[in-house]
């Protein structure tokens, strides 16, 4: 560094200090613009996105969350018709069956990754995670639908068989075995979400002090005690947290469920039959489509914009009061 | 110093003392503990098995495919054996370069501004738009971008062949775009770790803000910006539902950006969903070379972090 000095001796010009100040001013107001640049590309999205909505938005207005019904029709005179709730219902019921597997899953993973593992172990197997969280969606579908859906067939047709005339239960498994289903979908999107949730709550059970658990211990209290009470209590908020960055992910999750899914509006409550989610309605029609069917098309896009929106402003959120509480606990 | 105040005695709490511990009491907590040990492994071993299966499946039938064919010919119509994956290939990394040049300049000096002048307001609003943007699903990235880049070309040319313009241009910005966020908060987080005494020293030496940023300060935060960079790419190159409706696809080899192109995601995906066998093969293929790219993305960026500490 101060070698490098004498190479550049504009530094020690007379008028140099106004060099400094205008290039200063230059470098500040340039980064400055790049950082800004961000915002203005968050709201031009949100706004083109409304805009290119707007005349489905005015013509169906907030009925089209709870109409069932997307046609497109033949005749000029009778309009069409275009309703967003089977996708609402097939985006949700998706993202919870899949929560429903890759939450116990994923928690049991992390505490072992974070607190019973031999330390031999944890690395390879944290690098292994992360690698598959990293594995791009396209894949996953890839996997589903040539090897997972062809195995699960007859899990599948049993279900249809044997479980429908159960009375209440029954329901979720009425009607025959398609293969591409709600089923396979959730089970898809659950081996996705499953390495993120565990990364990041392993993450957030490392960050709790050691002291807690060495107090615990010194208590007398069992290794699981100690997971249970101190350990998990103090990164409570931040399990919950990951939870729900992991439900964000998958209800914006495309590729994969576009693949799996079978892509026609979910008729019934059976996991068994096919059904569609707003992100792979687009998938398979936004390309051919065009006036009044693109219009309603991006109004799905809004609704699926807005519902992340909110799910990841409150995951932040409680990252963020989660963050707060672990430097309180590091201070003492 | 007041003697009238009672000098401090540590205070005890008043605990009841405990009954002495039964022995069927420990042994249900010994009892209660094996068995919630037992479970963390068991879900820790059924999480392992499907992505392990992934991995399997990719590798297995990826190899199969692989030979000197697949990268160096275009994919043939359904039916016929042969072809490759080169027109997808050479699409994925025109594009993941194309968005690398959107993407970079703005995401590592924004990133600067975070950490070297964020500190305000106007930061907490940019690391919270950061934070919107990731979160947003990246097809609808692709929806945007299809009506900012593809619908207002394709209405300004009116082209018969060709009614709607995709193009890889279109395809890189939305790549470039679903880039911005992960490479921004990286350098910041990694500026942010440089030790000041490092900037005021240069700042001492008679230096320039700017130059010692970007020399002293980015210089020596090279590894981790790296690392931003490798993990960021690695991201973007498996995106498919953002090329769907931008750059498209494509049967053949192009290399003119303002046409529409093949990547290996959106390649991977059609050849998966056709009843062709052999194009579900080729999908195994893709699938191989596009984690093969990743791993290797990976791996170099846990490289680069290692070498900088």
């Amino acid at each position: 560094m101060i070698a490098s000095q004498p190479e550049k001796p504009s530094l020690f010009k007379r008028n140099s200090k106004l060099d400094a100040r205008t290039t200063d001013g230059i470098f500040y107001w340039s980064t400055f613009a790049f950082a800004a640049l961000i915002l203005i590309l968050v709201a031009w999205l949100g706004v083109q996105l409304y805009a290119a909505a707007s005349p489905s938005v005015k013509q169906f207005g907030l009925g089209f969350l709870t109409s069932s019904v997307w046609k497109t029709s033949d005749d000029p005179i009778s309009p069409d018709t275009y309703g967003a709730w089977p996708y609402i219902y097939g985006t949700l019921v998706s993202s919870f069956l899949a929560l429903l597997l890759a939450v116990p899953i994923g928690l049991g993973t992390a505490i072992y990754l974070a607190e019973l593992a031999p330390k031999w172990l944890r690395t390879p197997m944290s690098f292994m995670v992360e690698l598959l969280a990293a594995v791009p969606s396209v894949v996953y579908g890839l996997w589903g639908r040539l090897v997972l859906i062809p195995a699960i067939m007859p899990l599948q047709t049993w279900l249809s068989e044997h479980a429908s005339s159960i009375p209440v239960v029954g329901r979720l498994f009425s009607g025959s075995a398609t293969g591409q289903s709600m089923m396979a979908a959730g089970l898809v999107l659950a081996i996705m979400v499953l390495p993120f949730i565990s990364a990041v709550s392993r993450e957030v059970i490392k960050a709790v002090p050691p002291t807690q658990r060495e107090a615990a211990f010194g208590l007398g209290a069992t290794h699981w005690e100690a997971i249970k009470g101190p350990i998990l209590r103090s990164s409570r908020s931040g399990i919950i947290g990951a939870i729900i960055l992991g439900l964000a992910r998958a209800l914006g999750e495309t590729m994969a469920i576009t693949m799996v899914i079978g892509n026609a509006p979910s008729a019934d409550f059976s996991l068994l039959s096919p059904a569609a989610t707003l992100s792979s309605k687009l998938a398979v029609e936004f390309a051919e489509a065009s006036g009044g069917q693109q219009s309603a098309l991006m109004y799905l896009a809004l609704v699926l914009f807005g519902i992340t929106i909110v799910v990841n402003a409150f995951a932040r959120l409680l990252i963020w009061n989660m963050s707060r509480q672990v430097k309180g606990a590091v201070r003492l | 110093m007041n003697p009238s105040l009672p000098v401090q005695t540590p205070s005890v709490p008043r605990v009841r003392p405990l009954p002495p511990m039964s022995s069927s009491l420990m042994a249900k907590r010994k009892l209660s503990d094996n068995v919630m040990r037992g479970l963390c492994l068991l879900a820790t071993l059924i999480a392992i098995i499907p992505l392990f299966l992934v991995l399997y499946y990719v590798t297995i039938q990826g190899i199969k495919v692989m030979s000197p064919a697949f990268f160096t010919e275009v994919q043939r119509p359904a039916g016929e054996p042969g072809g490759g994956f080169k027109h997808a290939i050479v699409g994925t990394l025109m594009m993941v370069g194309l968005a690398s040049c959107l993407g970079l300049p703005i995401g590592i000096l924004g990133g600067i501004y975070l950490s070297e002048f964020g500190q305000n307001r106007f930061g907490f609003v940019v690391r919270f738009a950061t934070d919107v943007l990731n979160g947003i699903p990246s097809i609808i990235i692709g929806v945007f971008v299809y009506s900012i880049a593809v619908l207002p070309v394709s209405q300004a040319t009116r082209s018969w062949e060709e009614p709607i313009t995709f193009s890889a241009w279109a395809g890189g910005l939305a790549l470039g775009i679903m880039m911005i966020p992960t490479v921004m908060r990286t350098t910041e987080e990694i500026v942010r770790l440089v030790p000041h005494a490092l900037r005021e020293g240069a700042l001492a030496l008679g230096d320039t803000r700017w130059h010692s940023t970007l020399k002293i300060v980015l210089g020596s935060a090279k590894g981790g910006v790296i690392t931003g960079v490798l993990l960021a790419i690695a991201r973007i190159a498996g995106e498919t539902a953002p090329l769907l409706f931008t750059a498209a696809d494509s049967l053949y080899m192009n290399l003119n950006p303002s046409k529409q192109t093949a990547s290996l995601p959106v390649r991977i995906y059609l050849s998966a969903t056709s009843p062709d066998d052999h194009w579900n093969a080729l999908a195994w293929g893709g699938a191989f070379v596009l984690v093969a790219m990743i791993l290797i993305l990976s791996l170099l960026a846990r490289y680069a972090t290692r070498t900088r500490a």
